[in-house]
């Protein structure tokens, strides 16, 4: 593979970026500094951060319940979400959407979703935009196996193909919908094989490797560009802590060698790994650029801490849109 | 509000042709605005998208799959990226098959965003009894969508008030659903040619009265007008409200008309346990209790699924008839003077 070094530099900066934003919103969340629930992306971070530096900035992407990996990928200030994760006024929905509902549509990034497998549909009707338009832009939805299970994604799937949208379907198969095995829950291996019996093309990558994600998702935007219908990932990959909060080992449902084992594959480590023998980035380069984002973590942190709790009598805006004066 | 008196360049319309005529002006205007769902390509199963594809191409009138949640998702998904669509869910009933995406996805939206999304989507169906439709193409799930904060919910009883509605709907940037009664789709009436919009939340007074305010939308308002008229042949002169949007809710016209008439009754085709009768009665005590003569009546639907049979059916839905003998019940006591 003959990647660009500015990719590999690109994309091992989103990487840190988001799993020093995880990791302090982990902290804060177990010191009950952070109200609500979190489902951090820590162990997932090549696939956002694959997928987003093959974007343009007018792609749109839509994202899930573990979503705050996609928005720092497609580039989310730090501050703003930090500040939204804590309920906070000066956050991306002034404290009102939280981990769940984290958006920012000035970067095209169609919003976090509670519901599992509720933002493919929405996603599909952004892509009948772009083709409405004739604008170019692919949609993008990152969404778990467990998704895959649910009725909303086989009806948004269908439609996308038989409309031939500009959509593609970037399915992150961590093993596990909450706390149920991927076998016990579906009786194939491979989530891709839905994509065909949609009529959609359908390559599986290994989601711990962000350069090798980056080239497929290139190619398979291409093809949503080109006019000839919707694609699909499936991104083989992991969630380092539990699906709700930061527990990691000695849960019931994860074998601890299981964990351990692609926690050895982490995707950090490992572009680090090929920059190093590719010449391009020393340990002592890699640490600058660590220190580097962790200041900007810091300071989103002390930015949230040091945000207002929103104004109790901006609680009902925004139920509505007011008719334009 | 009361009747508007029509303009110029009106004419007879069917209730299904103002519906039509609406969206025709409206896609003419701007080409944001496109149609999608089940065959409203070849015009729609009662016709009201008839023309659509011939004047704006199959681009602009889209003929989906059968699968609600990705229709409306398609409106929710082309809506927040900038378009303004109106997409179809053929009968009322279906709005449950797509409640994730109506309730959970499009109403909340703008909120959970923190306002920045704006979401201009339009979702029409059709309501309601009387086709012999039986349990799953007959009802009237209002109450349903109306107690989700971020919807509106429009339910126009003439053609005059559709074609007003339906601009205003699809012009407005929230999620609203418009619902046609299609026992009202064959009915006509006067509406202007010109494009006009009816404020969503505006009730309108079907026929003013002093004795008893009746409450209503939909075809109910048609046929709580008629009972009125048979009232007042013996002597009981009613004030007809129609409601016309539900979802937000005219209360001060209802609670005013209260305050007029002392006595005031609430007549839906939904069931009546949770309806939106409950809601309406609970509002008017809150403000005018010490206006009311007599208790708040409640004219609905029985507590069971809509039946097949004609004769059942007839049972079920109520009509004027049904409706002007429990109105004699909510007069109860004598009128003064009487």
């Amino acid at each position: 593979m003959a990647l660009d070094d500015d990719i590999l530099f690109d994309m091992h900066r989103r990487m840190l970026r988001i799993r020093l934003f995880e990791e302090a919103a982990g902290r804060l969340f177990e010191g009950a500094r952070m109200p609500g629930f979190i489902h951090l992306y820590v162990g997932q971070e090549a696939v956002a951060a694959g997928v987003c530096a093959a974007l343009r900035p007018e792609d749109q992407i839509s994202s899930t319940h573990r979503g705050h990996g996609h928005l720092v990928a497609k580039g989310g200030d730090l501050n703003k979400m930090m500040a939204e994760l804590m309920g906070k006024e000066t956050g991306y929905c002034n404290g009102k959407g939280g981990s769940m509902h984290i958006c920012d549509l000035d970067l095209n990034m169609l919003g976090a979703n509670g519901i599992v497998g509720g933002g493919v549909p929405i996603a599909v009707g952004a892509g009948f935009a772009n083709k409405y338009r004739d604008d170019g832009a692919v949609s993008v939805v990152f969404f778990g196996d467990g998704a895959s299970n649910i009725g909303a994604f086989h009806e948004a799937a269908n439609m996308a193909a038989a409309l031939k949208l500009p959509v593609l379907f970037v399915c992150e198969n961590n093993e596990y919908g909450e706390f149920t095995s991927r076998d016990r829950s579906m009786a194939i291996a491979d989530v891709v094989e839905r994509a065909s019996g949609y009529g959609i093309p359908g390559t599986i990558v290994d989601g711990m490797d962000a350069a090798a994600v980056y080239e497929t998702a290139l190619e398979a935007l291409e093809h949503c560009r080109s006019g000839a219908g919707p694609s699909f990932i499936e991104a083989k990959t992991y969630r380092f802590y539990n699906h709700h909060g930061v527990q990691t080992l000695g849960l019931p449902y994860r074998p601890d060698d299981e964990v351990a084992s692609w926690q050895a594959r982490d995707p950090i480590d490992g572009i680090e790994a090929r920059m190093a023998e590719a010449g391009i980035m020393t340990a002592d380069q890699a640490a600058a650029v660590r220190a580097e984002v962790q200041a900007a973590v810091d300071e989103a942190v002390e930015f949230g801490e040091s945000s207002p709790m929103p104004n109790p009598a901006r609680l009902l805006d925004d139920v509505y849109t007011e008719a334009a004066q | 509000m009361t009747i508007t008196e029509p303009a110029a360049g009106t004419r007879e319309l069917k209730y299904t042709a103002a519906f039509n005529e609406a969206l025709h002006q409206l896609m003419a205007e701007d080409g944001d605005i496109f149609v999608a769902g089940e065959d409203v390509g070849i015009g729609g199963v009662f016709g009201s998208f008839a023309g659509l594809t011939a004047a704006f191409g199959e681009r602009r009138v889209v003929d989906t799959p059968i699968a609600e949640q990705a229709i409306v998702g398609l409106g929710i998904g082309a809506g927040v990226a900038g378009l303004r669509p109106v997409v179809d869910l053929m009968f009322f009933d279906f709005v449950m098959v797509a409640m994730d995406q109506i309730a959970n996805q499009a109403a909340k939206l703008k909120y959970m965003f923190g306002g920045k999304a704006r979401l201009p989507l339009t979702i029409t169906t059709n309501g309601g009894a009387g086709l012999s439709a039986a349990a799953q193409h007959s009802q009237s799930l209002e109450a349903f969508l109306c107690h989700t904060p971020g919807l509106k919910v429009v339910m126009p009883s003439t053609p005059y008030d559709m074609k007003g509605l339906m601009i205003s709907s699809i012009r407005d940037d929230n999620p609203t659903i418009v619902v046609k009664s299609k026992m009202l789709l064959g009915v006509s009436g006067p509406v202007p040619e010109d494009m006009y919009e009816i404020p969503l939340g505006t009730a309108s007074i079907l026929r003013p009265g002093e004795d008893l305010t009746v409450v209503s939308y939909g075809r109910m308002a048609q046929e709580s007008l008629v009972a009125a008229e048979q009232l007042a042949a013996d002597g009981i002169d009613c004030e007809v409200i129609d409601l016309r949007t539900v979802q937000p809710l005219d209360i001060d016209t209802v609670i005013e008309s209260a305050k007029k008439t002392n006595r005031i009754a609430i007549v839906h085709e939904a069931v009546r346990f949770g309806g939106l009768g409950a809601e309406i009665a609970a509002q008017v005590q809150e403000h005018a209790f010490d206006y009311l003569d007599a208790p708040i009546g409640r004219v609905g639907a029985p507590f069971s699924p809509v039946p097949f049979s004609p004769s059942l059916e007839a049972d079920y839905v109520p009509n004027a008839e049904r409706i002007g003998r429990e109105l004699r019940e909510t007069i109860g006591r004598p009128l003064p003077g009487s």
